[in-house]
């Protein structure tokens, strides 16, 4: 039969990604495909809070431009993937924050951005929380006060990475 | 619309919890809001979701290393706070910095006012609609950035100047590179300009919103830009010169009709001022120091103490330690303001002698300006809003505090 021929030409282009030669059909695992799409398309959510949300405008803006990794920036959060925690979470601030996570659909994502998103920072004071990590599941941490551009992208790539080794997160189930 | 024609129309009253999570209120701030359709009826700011305690955490650091937190008020115009504590600390010792370390000052101050203009056009722009104006000015703050970078090694919170000076000096090489970039700065005015200033859309959306006459500005407390924008010569560069400004020629734009509009022509004029006043830097900046002889160690801590006396609480005697050495710092009080990109940005520090600030308290042009909102939106529709908290330049960091 001309099928079991044709399995036999199956080449492997990538890890765990094989194409049927002659045609266009790529034979892989579905965690592979869903990762592959999750991860070029991670839209954060315009969500500044401090020093750092203008670092995180401009690597969004002109010259560093998140736009070519697939990354735009939602103003909703029903629409967004990421929140960059991007500056200081304040007791009066941490609900909302909270609130604005939990408005956000799965999978969702966390990148604690700064010093203070990250443990408090310099403000070891009465009003500040001592990182985002207390009431939100931080993905990737990315220190610096603020962080240049280049570390934010780092980041996001490191989430990148971290999206394609994810397993069975695509049924009900999770 | 009157007020009786609004009483007329009570029946549709429609309230708004408009952020602390909204794209354009420039940070973490809520305005409540009441409409009628959607004309503004009332607006209650609340502010403090950006309360980070800095005035208080000062107090338990030494004059140098409270400097760093400075940097954290107004973060997208780090240097002019740094320069306005120091400025503080500076006249509250009686010390003064060499002319070098002045220009410097100077010429660094210039440019972050640029760089807050330009983030202040970039947004104010965005909000309204444009989105190539954002593109456009980023690509010049980038290059500002880059020179804070090559200056200090900081591209947004600096902490370059010193108490006394500055901490590093400037490369004839960088200054080339600053006085070449001036020449194009002026050129990528004109084309901002050019998308903005007879664009009708612009017109349209700026022209008689906000309108403050220059009466109500200075009762309101506006400083900056929004106060000059009715017209009223108030510039601390002028009336109470600091550092080098006393020698070199600039203009204070003033507006005429107090509006959003004026205040967009205001700020636009004035960055062609500061690519002129840091041209005049680059050309006249003398040899020499960058940091006066007088100025106090780094490492104040180890030897300011501060003493008890019956009067203090526990907390304080907790920190002081009973040992009576020299005092480091002359005891007293001091107010003193710079011009910020903002607005006045005034410094009150107390001093007990020791080597840490008794109180610090920061009089922030962006907490007086938000004060204003309720009284600029009065009988606005609700997309104008949005104009007018763009055109007062925010930012809550400072703000809040």
């Amino acid at each position: 039969m001309t099928y079991t021929k044709e399995i036999k030409e199956l080449i492997e282009i990538d890890e765990g990604v094989k194409i049927i030669k002659g045609s266009n059909v790529i034979v892989t695992t579905l965690d592979k495909l869903v990762n592959w799409g999750r991860s070029n398309s991670l839209w954060p959510l315009t969500f500044g809070l401090a020093c750092c949300a203008i670092e995180m405008m401009a690597a969004g803006a002109s010259h560093h431009d998140l736009d070519r990794f697939g990354i735009l920036f939602r103003a909703s959060p029903r629409q967004a993937d990421v929140i960059i925690i991007a500056g200081t979470v304040t007791y009066k601030m941490a609900p909302v924050v909270k609130r604005v996570y939990d408005q956000m659909p799965e999978p969702k994502y966390v990148v604690a951005m700064g010093s203070c998103a990250c443990t408090g920072g310099i403000f070891n004071t009465y009003s500040t929380v001592q990182g985002a990590d207390q009431f939100l599941p931080v993905d990737v941490y990315i220190p610096g006060c603020p962080p240049r551009p280049e570390a934010l992208m780092y980041g996001l790539l490191k989430l990148k990475e971290k999206i394609m080794k994810e397993q069975g997160r695509w049924g009900s189930w999770r | 619309m009157g007020q009786l024609e609004i009483e007329k129309l009570t029946e549709t009253r429609f309230v708004l919890q408009m952020g602390p999570h909204h794209p354009a209120t420039h940070g973490v701030l809520k305005l409540y809001t009441e409409f009628e359709g959607e004309r503004v009826l009332k607006i209650v700011p609340d502010v403090g979701y950006l309360h980070r305690g800095i005035e208080k955490l000062a107090e338990s650091k030494t004059y140098p290393s409270a400097m760093t937190l400075t940097d954290r008020l107004d973060y997208i115009s780090s240097m002019t706070n740094n320069i306005g504590y120091c400025l503080a600390v500076e006249r509250l010792m009686g010390i003064e910095p060499p002319p070098r370390a002045k220009f410097i000052r100077t010429m660094v101050a210039e440019l972050t006012r640029l760089s807050s203009h330009l983030l202040w056009l970039a947004t104010h722009a965005l909000d309204i609609g444009a989105m190539t104006v954002f593109l456009y000015a980023f690509r010049e703050r980038e290059q500002i950035l880059d020179f804070f970078e090559k200056i200090c090694g900081a591209r947004l919170t600096v902490s370059y100047p010193r108490i006394g000076g500055v901490r590093v000096d400037i490369n004839e090489k960088v200054l080339d590179e600053i006085y070449k970039f001036t020449e194009i700065m002026l050129k990528r005015v004109d084309e901002y300009e050019g998308l903005l200033t007879e664009n009708r859309i612009w017109i349209s959306r700026t022209k008689g919103v906000g309108v403050v006459s220059s009466e109500e500005a200075l009762s309101l407390g506006l400083t900056g830009p929004a106060l000059r924008g009715s017209g009223v010569y108030y510039d601390i560069r002028k009336l109470i010169p600091y550092d080098a400004y006393p020698e070199v020629d600039f203009e204070v734009p003033l507006g005429e009709n107090g509006d959003t509009y004026d205040r967009y022509l205001c700020r636009i004029k004035e960055m062609r001022q500061s690519t002129l006043i840091i041209k005049q830097c680059i050309e006249k900046i003398p040899e020499g120091d960058i940091l006066t002889e007088q100025a106090p160690d780094i490492d104040i801590p180890h030897q300011g103490k501060r003493q008890i006396s019956a009067g203090d609480s526990l907390w304080s005697g907790f920190i002081q330690f009973v040992d009576k050495k020299t005092e480091l710092m002359p005891p007293g009080e001091i107010y003193s303001a710079i011009e910020a990109p903002k607005g006045e940005l005034g410094f009150y520090i107390i001093s007990d002698g020791s080597g840490r600030p008794y109180r610090m308290r920061v009089r922030a042009p962006s907490f007086i300006h938000i004060s204003a909102i309720p009284k600029l939106c009065e009988g606005h529709l609700l997309a104008d809003v949005i104009a007018i908290i763009g055109t007062l330049d925010i930012v809550m960091g400072e703000a809040d505090r």
